[in-house]
Formats: structure tokens, C-alpha cells, sequence
């Protein structure tokens, strides 16, 4: 192929916007180029591609003892995955969705996150987790679970969740890097969401930890992560009709914690709202929340709310809408801080 | 009851479904229906008289420790101590069958063979002190941490002689198992993964009678733990645990063949824990003294130094050198432990992440202000504060 022809081809490539599945494939692809350690396991992943088809050609390019489909056990691939790290390789386990990793849980949360304690130091685990999570998608019973609390409450964990096609590029690469184990959370109702974004062009390393302001604004902060965070620009845009400028921050990484970029935005509006669609109640609000509060509360002109799912089980999907935090929503609890500030 | 072929149609006859057979005979799977024994059999002709003698000098240092650590729990010094008084033969064996390259996965019981395989016995010990989870570096004596929760260290064993096996290393991981944790999903998946991967790793079950209080035959309704093996495509092989030759004859011949590509074993150990489950434990609420008294008779030190000696190959003089050696490393076990470990603080935070979050930091800062403090007031400690949190 000539340079001209190549050149050419990119510059389709790049016209035609990539889904967020494709930027995670492409992610695992260069890994696993860039690094023959990188080893991908997990059920359906290999002839399939993964039920969501994240894992799409990686068998075929890197054979089946780099993509593995494994027998049907979470704890079993988890395990393996540990033992497998100890030996040098770096595994990316996929748990399919949500709820199919709570078997895994004992792997995760007594060997997975406590190795490199457990040894002194001597024996990191750089094993990546990719968990589909969240709602949204119509699925039913035990496929719409945004389990992020569970992981944020256990200490040696890395938990990231990407919300645009670029950061799930960026974040992925650099969670197969780490040195220390990441859950990285997929949320699967934005795996189509789509971005001027090439799969051929060089794309960033997003390092882990770091929330970005998705949108400037003066009025009030939105502070949300992963599905949330096209609500939250949704009622940005929508809020400036009532005359509020948004703040949007997108944390992107819930461990560790981007204490420095939250608490700035929120002592520049004085106002925060966090949103999730994870249960409220011990969910992930309450920690942002009480850490807003511990560094900016003579900044706060309200307090700090959260707008998150329900606290019941995960609704079956013809119900889901009236869990999932909408826009109005959100708008409601801006419509609420500025009341609070008002008396 | 009768097929009703209404007029004029075809009736229903059901075709036979595709021919099926079994993937695998089983027949050369099952374990023998007997636990396999060398001593005090015909076998014993067969055995080397070195390893035999080496095994039995093992075995009387392995006595030695075991009653040492524990006599060191009823001195404070050790936090727990979970005893493997009686399984001498099993925790020997599953050290000595390993080349140096190869990977030993102990449970909390198995200290002695962390140390039979050459672990300093103090670093060994770190865990049931309290100072340290792990006091030694897996990676340089190929011991993996000693596992407290059950059998969740037999898919590490899996994984880590599946990546061996990947990278043309011919490594074997021998994990080692109780009954109890045989009822554990993590024993269900890790021997399936072994299997289905055909990774060179040997499953070793110590069938010492309890799960603490729960007999074997509360714990499963198999003839066996290892015809557990036969479900998963892999052999499986019954051996007195108690007779230290037999031992490792079964699982040299178990780490052979998977070295060689062909695949893993299940060995299931029959044998007895002399002493109650921790020294926290009460036996005598769930077992009667007749029962033990039996196995004293079939005690894994006593049936091997009866061999040797019927056979003329160990005399008094024997005896005598390993129990010397045996109570010289007591003796240098009791003096090291009854030294206060040194420990930092501020070593809480040093190993969570390979960098510490911003988080951790603050939380560290905190900790090294409140220790500062301490340092300005030491009279307000009691003397015998040795800072291991007990």
C-alpha cells in the first residue's frame, strides 16, 4: 500500500465516528501488542468476542492461549488470574456483566486487592477486571447492577470507569499498565455512544486518577462518572434555560479519589449535586458528598445533594426508566439547591 | 398407556438421539478402593533406603516443630498456632517431591511444609504471630502466601502452572487442601480449570478427619475425596497419609506426570490431626479418646522409625542424631521468637498501592503525628506493650 493510499484510508477512518466498544477493543489489541504478558481470559471472550464483542478478533490474531475462552466461573477465571500474575503475565479478566462477578468476590477482595499487601510489597497482582455495569439496556434480572461501592469499599483496588470513547481508550491502556489490580467498570448502555475517534489514528493514555471538567460553569457543580455523565450534560444544557450554568466534573477514576479537581469546582460555584445510578443509600454519593463537605464547607451555599437510583434491588426493565436518574431529575435537585440557598 | 395415531396422519415416532459417548474411561481415573501404602507392605523392597532415612529425619524435626510452635502459642508468642501433629508425612512429602523451580501453595496449616522446603521457621511464622501476613518473598522460595481462606489458593496454583506451561517453563504447582475446603466452589473450579487446561498442578487434600468440629461424613457423601478427581477428567488417588513413603511415592509420581505434559492429580491423604484444630479448639467436644488412641498406634514418625529399625536400617545412635537435630532447631526456634519483632508503623500504608493515593498520604500523616506524640509521652505505655497489638 502506498503512503498516499494509506494516508487516505486513515482520513476515512477518522471520518467515520468509533462506538466505545471499538476504542475498548482497540485498547486490549495494542496492549496486548505493545506487550506479550497481556492476556485476556474469560467466558465467551475467545471464538464469540464477547457478548458485547469488546474482545472481537483478539483470538484470531493472538491465538487462544493469549485470548482464552475459560470454562463458565467467575472465581475460577479471578483465581486463575491470580496465579497467572504471580508468574509474570498481566491478565484483563471480563466478568461478562455485573452481577456475574459476585461469585468472584472472595477472589477479588481476599487475594486480588491484598496481595501486594499481604507480601510486603513483594507480589503485585496487575490484573484488570473489566466489569459491563449499569443499566439501561433493557436486560433483565441480575444485568443492570452498578456495583461500584462494593469495589470502592475495598482498600487495594483501583476503580475506573471511562464515560467517553476517548477515556475508554485512554483509561483502559492505563489500567492494564497499572502494577496494582484495576475494577474497570464498562457502562454498557454507553458502549454505542459514539465520538470522532479513530480506531487507526495514535490515541492518548489517560493516567489513572484524574477527574476532568467535562463542561465549565458557575452556578452549581454536577459531579458524576460513567452512564451519568450524558444526563449531566443533558440537564447542563437544559438548565441554561432557568438561567444556571453547570459545572459538569467527570471523575472517571471512583479509587483514588480526584479530591483536588472536585473540591476546586465546588468552591468556585458553592453548590454540588452528585449523580449515580447506583443506590443511594451506603452508594457512592454519600463518600463524595461527605468529602465535599469536609473541604469545602465554608464554600457551600447549599448542601451537598445526590441524585441516585432508588434504594430497591434493580427494577425489571419495563420499570427501569423510573430508577435511572434522568434529567429532570437532576434539574429537580439544582431546582433545590438554589432554593436552599435562597433562605 | 397407548399412542393415539389419529386418521390420516403420520404418527410420532421419535428418533434416537445422536450416538454419545463418555469423552473419558473413567475406569483408569478411580482411585484404588485401599489407601496406598509402602511401609509394612511388599512395596517397601522398592523404596531407597536414603530417602527413607532422610524422610524419617524430616519427620522427627517435623514432630518437633510442630509441638515447639505450639508451646509457643501458650507463651503469648504466637498468636494462633494451627498444629500438624499426625500429618508429619503429608507436609514433608508435598515439600521434598518439589524441585526448586517449582511452586508450593500452602493453606494455614501447612507451615511445616513451607519449612521443610527450606523457609526460615521464623518467617514461616510471621502470619501466626501477627507481625506480618507474609513474612518471606513468595516469588524467591516459589511458597506462596500461607491461605487463610479455604481452597481459594488452589486456582492461584492453577493459574500459576498454566502461565508456566505457557511460557515453555516446566514448572509444577503442588497445592495443598483440607476435607473441608473440598466442599469449597473454589476446589470445584480450580480443579476443573486444572483439567480442562490440562495444567501441570497436583492437588494435594489432607483428609485429616474434621473440618475443626464437622466429621467427613457430614462434610460429603463421595466413597471418597478422590473419587471427587474422576467428575473433573483427572486421576485421582487414595494414599495413607500417614505413611511418609507412600506419600512420596504418590506424589512424585503425581508431579512426573505433570511435568510431562500430562496433566493434574487429585491425592487424597488419609490421615488424622493428633492435636484439636488451633490450640484455640476444644476436641474433646467432638471426638472421643479411643479414636485417637487408635491412630497414636499408626503415628507417622513411629511406623516409619519401626520400619527402619526392623529393617536395620536405623539404630540407636540414629535416633538419638535426629532428635538432636530436631531439639537444636527447637531450641534456635525458641530463642528467635522470643525476641520482640521490630515493626514500622508507618509500613501500614507503604504496601497498598505501588503508589500511595492522596488518600493515603493524609492517613499516614495522621498516623506518624499521633506516633510523634507517643514518642514525647513513653510513660504513659505499660511495660510489657510489645506493639504486636495484643
Amino acid at each position: 500500500m502506498t503512503t498516499a493510499a494509506a494516508t487516505a484510508r486513515e482520513r476515512t477512518a477518522k471520518a467515520k465516528p468509533a462506538t466505545m466498544a471499538q476504542a475498548l477493543g482497540r485498547a486490549l489489541r495494542d496492549s496486548m501488542v505493545e506487550d506479550p504478558s497481556v492476556h485476556v481470559l474469560g467466558e465467551d471472550v475467545g471464538t464469540l468476542g464477547g457478548v458485547f464483542r469488546i474482545t472481537d478478533g483478539l483470538a484470531k490474531e493472538f491465538g487462544d492461549e493469549r485470548c482464552t475462552d475459560t470454562p463458565l466461573a467467575e472465581a475460577g477465571i479471578l483465581g486463575a488470574a491470580v496465579g497467572m500474575a504471580m508468574y509474570g503475565l498481566r491478565p484483563v479478566v471480563e466478568m461478562q456483566f455485573d452481577a456475574f462477578a459476585y461469585p468472584a468476590f472472595e477472589q477479588l477482595i481476599s487475594h486480588v486487592a491484598k496481595m501486594r499487601n499481604r507480601t510486603g510489597g513483594a507480589m503485585p497482582l496487575p490484573i484488570t477486571v473489566r466489569v459491563p455495569y449499569g443499566g439501561g439496556i433493557g436486560g433483565v434480572e441480575h444485568h443492570s447492577d452498578s456495583s461500584e461501592a462494593y469495589y470502592m469499599a475495598t482498600p487495594g483496588l483501583h476503580v475506573v470507569t471511562p464515560a467517553t470513547v476517548e477515556d475508554a481508550y485512554g483509561l483502559l491502556r492505563a489500567s492494564i499498565a497499572s502494577d496494582d489490580p484495576v475494577v474497570f467498570l464498562e457502562p454498557k448502555r454507553l458502549y454505542w455512544s459514539k465520538a470522532d475517534w479513530s480506531p487507526q489514528a495514535p490515541a492518548a493514555v489517560e493516567p489513572i486518577g484524574r477527574a476532568v471538567v467535562r463542561r465549565p460553569g458557575r452556578s452549581a457543580t454536577l459531579i458524576t462518572y460513567g452512564p451519568s455523565l450524558p444526563v449531566c450534560m443533558e440537564a447542563a444544557q437544559a438548565a441554561v434555560e432557568e438561567g444556571w450554568d453547570l459545572e459538569v466534573v467527570d471523575l472517571r477514576s471512583l479509587v483514588p479519589f480526584d479530591d483536588e479537581t472536585v473540591a476546586a469546582s465546588v468552591r468556585r460555584t458553592g453548590r454540588a449535586v452528585v449523580v449515580h445510578e447506583s443506590t443511594g443509600f451506603g452508594g457512592p454519593g454519600g463518600e463524595i458528598a461527605a468529602r465535599i463537605t469536609e473541604r469545602c464547607f465554608h464554600h457551600l451555599e447549599a448542601p451537598v445533594l445526590r441524585v441516585a437510583g432508588f434504594d430497591i434491588p434493580y427494577p425489571p426493565p419495563m420499570q427501569e426508566r423510573h430508577h435511572l436518574p434522568g434529567v429532570d431529575r437532576v434539574l429537580d435537585a439544582v431546582a433545590r439547591l438554589q432554593w436552599e440557598a435562597d433562605n | 398407556m397407548t399412542v393415539q395415531e389419529l386418521p390420516g396422519a403420520a404418527a410420532y415416532r421419535p428418533t434416537p438421539p445422536p450416538a454419545w459417548k463418555p469423552l473419558t474411561d473413567p475406569a483408569p481415573l478411580l482411585p484404588d478402593p485401599e489407601p496406598y501404602r509402602v511401609l509394612g507392605t511388599d512395596a517397601v523392597a522398592d523404596a531407597d533406603p536414603e530417602l527413607l532415612l532422610r524422610l524419617y529425619s524430616e519427620l522427627v524435626r517435623g514432630r518437633r516443630y510442630n509441638t515447639q510452635a505450639t508451646a509457643l502459642t501458650k507463651q503469648g508468642r504466637l498468636a494462633v498456632y494451627p498444629s500438624s501433629t499426625g500429618q508429619e508425612a503429608c507436609e514433608v512429602a508435598a515439600a521434598l517431591v518439589l524441585e526448586e523451580r517449582d511452586w508450593l501453595f500452602p493453606s494455614y496449616r501447612d507451615t511445616l511444609a513451607a519449612v521443610a522446603r527450606g523457609l526460615d521457621p521464623v518467617e514461616a511464622l510471621t502470619l501466626l504471630r501477627g507481625d506480618r501476613h507474609t513474612g518471606y518473598d513468595p516469588r524467591e522460595h516459589r511458597i506462596a502466601p500461607l491461605c487463610t481462606p479455604l481452597a481459594t489458593q488452589l486456582p492461584h496454583a492453577v493459574g500459576l502452572a498454566h502461565a508456566a506451561r505457557l511460557k515453555g517453563d516446566d514448572v509444577v504447582a503442588l497445592a495443598m487442601v483440607g476435607d473441608g475446603g473440598t466442599s469449597e466452589g473454589d476446589f470445584h473450579e480450580a480443579l476443573n480449570f486444572a483439567a480442562v487446561w490440562r495444567a501441570p498442578v497436583v492437588f494435594l487434600v489432607q483428609n485429616n478427619g474434621f473440618a475443626i468440629s464437622v466429621p467427613l461424613a457430614k462434610q460429603t457423601a463421595a466413597p471418597s475425596l478422590a473419587h471427587k478427581a474422576v467428575g473433573y477428567g483427572m486421576p485421582g488417588r487414595l494414599v495413607d497419609g500417614n505413611d511418609a513413603a507412600a506419600m512420596h511415592q504418590v506424589l512424585s509420581e503425581a508431579v512426573a506426570r505433570a511435568r510431562s505434559g500430562g496433566g493434574p492429580t487429585l491425592v487424597e491423604a488419609v490421615t488424622y490431626r493428633m492435636d484439636a484444630h488451633t490450640n484455640a479448639d476444644d476436641a474433646t467436644r467432638y471426638r472421643g479418646d479411643s479414636e485417637v488412641e487408635a491412630w497414636r498406634a499408626h503415628d507417622p514418625v513411629r511406623i516409619l522409625e519401626r520400619e527402619l529399625t526392623g529393617r536395620g536400617l536405623l539404630g540407636d545412635d540414629g535416633i538419638e542424631e535426629a532428635r538432636v537435630a530436631a531439639e537444636q532447631m527447637a531450641a534456635q526456634l525458641r530463642e528467635r521468637m522470643n525476641a520482640d519483632p521490630v515493626l514500622d508503623p508507618m509500613d501500614l500504608f507503604a504496601h497498598v498501592y505501588a503508589e500511595q493515593t492522596t488518600q493515603l498520604r493524609e492517613q499516614a500523616a495522621r498516623l506518624r503525628v499521633e506516633l510523634d506524640a507517643e514518642q514525647d509521652q513513653p510513660e504513659q505505655h505499660s511495660a510489657d506493650d510489645r506493639g504486636t497489638g495484643r
